[in-house]
């Protein structure tokens, strides 16, 4: 049903896997039925962990072999102490988040380094799609109606850029996407219009 | 017959710890000899590396999974999970289950005669988790092997599970504790408690040395399994099964015989029970339950969990409020702090704790999955 991890392909997770240094630490949250962690436990020699709360992904992730815990990002990273993995993922996953300020706190306290996908709402055929239809805006990546959306908290590149900004978060590296490729001229040049999603790496300042 | 059953087998013995070599116990006494009985299914491979240890709970015995005699109606009480084309595939792994130390199905235990030939009834020394899996020890070192693929047990086979992981990290590859604990909590130890007040307050207990005096305390283990079998289940499966509905009456009997459903099952469970358990050995396994507490051991969980070696994986149910959620979860917080590989399912079941003795897909299929893993990956070294 949630066509977050199955229905099209993800440019995010490519990416993160080009970011992630071999052999490091890695805990993803949000990961699905843990094709990323898999992959770079197996290529990347990677001591992979994730956090997921469907079941039926969970036990997904079980069957590949990956370390996996069932559980709610809301409540919190309590049992992991500070900078325990060179890497906290959280990519696809920030707008499902009741608190996504919070969340991010804890990322960057477990994590020495925090990578987060953002799918942007400012990219201009979702504007376009609001101005001209009028509706709240649909697409392969946002397929629900505004009621039954578990997208609750949706914010575009400048919108997220800013909370890290008041948070005293460093923006390392962004990687702007759109159409499935990175880095093209248009969405470098005003990233808050012309790209789909960003992957942001993210340190304490 | 199910074609997927390991059909007919046996319950096997050995005995060890023969004295002057008594086992030394956590209390500081000894025992020996001691035996064990205990089942197999499925075969060892040559390497001896595909043996999986099964640990029962408080009332479990060693027949996991098959039957005795073909004319034989009831199954182990694990039978979904083990067999050919099973969860825990007895065409590639060899499975082991023996009764508990303590045990009153075949182990030595308060109603096994001592070495000079009496009864120990109360002289029986209190054995803990700990104990229990030392005597396994001796048994899969005679069976030939030096690391076992997993061990598999839950609520009290849970704690032995995790007694293998943190006591014995270089014997096994993996561990699947579920519907468990790392210490049982108040709650847990007053239920316990009762039940052997219980077993107690019966006449016919005779201070433990009833089989001597030729009496059974029916009465008080009735009770105790009757108030413990509440807490396996749930309000909600109660409210299921049995609701307010009366017992062969369309109204109240406005007397103290049978009024209703629920009454006349729990009244089954303790009768059915006394039949085939021994009422010290209800007491001496309720204690090692209840002094069971890795904490206490190592000064914290965390400490208890940092030699731990072994893939873990655990499992919880929604509706168990006997060994929650999270009292689950404290296991795997505390071997996350070493970034050790620990999974974590809470699986959907309406059955309370005794939810892991019920066939449930989404259980079977992470068994089945997990082992697989841990089994490739030990077949790729």
């Amino acid at each position: 049903m949630t066509p977050k991890h199955v229905k099209y392909t993800r440019p995010d997770l490519k990416i993160i896997f080009d970011l992630v240094r071999h052999g490091s630490s890695v805990l993803d949250l949000g990961c699905g039925t843990g094709d990323l962690l898999k992959k770079l436990i197996d290529e990347k020699q990677v001591q992979g962990h994730g956090i997921e709360i469907i079941d039926d992904y969970v036990l997904a992730c079980v069957a590949k072999g990956v370390p996996v815990v069932h559980s709610d990002l809301d409540d919190g990273l309590d049992g992991y102490p500070d900078n325990s993995f060179d890497y906290v993922i959280l990519s696809q996953t920030i707008q499902q988040i009741r608190n996504p300020d919070a969340t991010l706190q804890e990322m960057l306290r477990v994590g020495k380094t925090g990578i987060v996908g953002l799918l942007n709402f400012g990219y201009w055929r979702v504007r376009h799609y609001l101005a001209f239809q009028g509706e709240m805006p649909k697409s392969k990546v946002l397929p629900y109606e505004w009621y039954n959306t578990p997208n609750i908290h949706l914010s575009t590149i400048n919108d997220f850029r800013r909370l890290c900004a008041d948070a005293g978060y460093q923006i390392v590296k962004q990687v702007n996407v759109t159409n499935q490729k990175r880095g093209q001229f248009l969405p470098n040049l005003a990233p808050n219009s012309f790209a789909e999603l960003a992957v942001f790496v993210l340190q304490v300042r | 017959m199910n074609e997927n059953s390991v059909g007919l087998v046996r319950r096997q013995y050995f005995t060890f710890a023969e004295p002057p070599n008594e086992m030394p116990l956590e209390s500081g006494e000894k025992l020996g000899p001691i035996t064990l009985a205990y089942e197999t299914y499925g075969s060892l491979n040559r390497e001896k590396n595909n043996a999986i240890l099964i640990a029962h709970a408080l009332s479990g015995d060693s027949h996991a999974a098959g039957y005795y005699s073909a004319d034989e109606r009831k199954r182990g009480w694990w039978d979904f999970m083990i067999g050919p084309g099973r969860s825990i595939d007895t065409n590639k792994y060899f499975v082991i289950c023996s009764n508990a130390l303590a045990g009153c199905q075949g182990s030595t235990g308060p109603s096994s005669l001592n070495p000079t030939g009496k009864r120990y009834n109360l002289s029986f020394p209190v054995i803990t988790i700990g104990d229990m899996v030392r005597a396994q020890t001796h048994l899969i070192d005679a069976l030939g092997i030096k690391r076992l693929l997993s061990v598999i047990g839950g609520s009290m086979g849970g704690m032995q599970a995790l007694e293998w992981a943190v006591e014995f990290p270089d014997r096994i590859a993996s561990c699947v504790p579920h519907a468990t604990t790392t210490r049982l909590n108040a709650q847990g130890i007053a239920f316990d408690e009762v039940g052997r007040q219980a077993i107690f307050a019966d006449p016919d207990w005779r201070n433990g040395n009833y089989l001597d005096e030729g009496v059974i305390p029916e009465k008080g283990l009735a009770v105790a399994r009757m108030l413990a079998h509440i807490t396996y289940l749930s309000e909600e499966s109660m409210h299921q099964k049995f609701g307010r509905r009366l017992r062969e009456k369309e109204r109240y009997g406005y007397d103290f015989s049978l009024d209703f459903e629920v009454e006349s099952y729990l009244r089954h469970q303790g009768s059915s029970f006394v039949q085939r358990f021994d009422a010290n050995t209800y007491l001496y396994i309720t204690k090692a339950i209840d002094y069971f507490d890795l904490k206490q051991n190592y000064g914290s969980l965390e400490e208890a969990f940092r030699h731990v070696t072994a893939k873990v994986l655990v499992f919880s149910f929604t509706s168990d409020w006997l060994f929650p959620t999270s009292q689950n979860r404290e296991i795997v917080q505390a071997l996350q702090v070493h970034r050790k590989p620990v999974s974590f399912v809470e699986l959907d079941s309406p059955y309370g704790h005794d939810s892991f003795l019920i066939p449930n897909a989404k259980q079977e299929k992470l068994v089945s999955d997990f082992l697989r893993t841990v089994y490739d990956d030990q077949m790729n070294k």
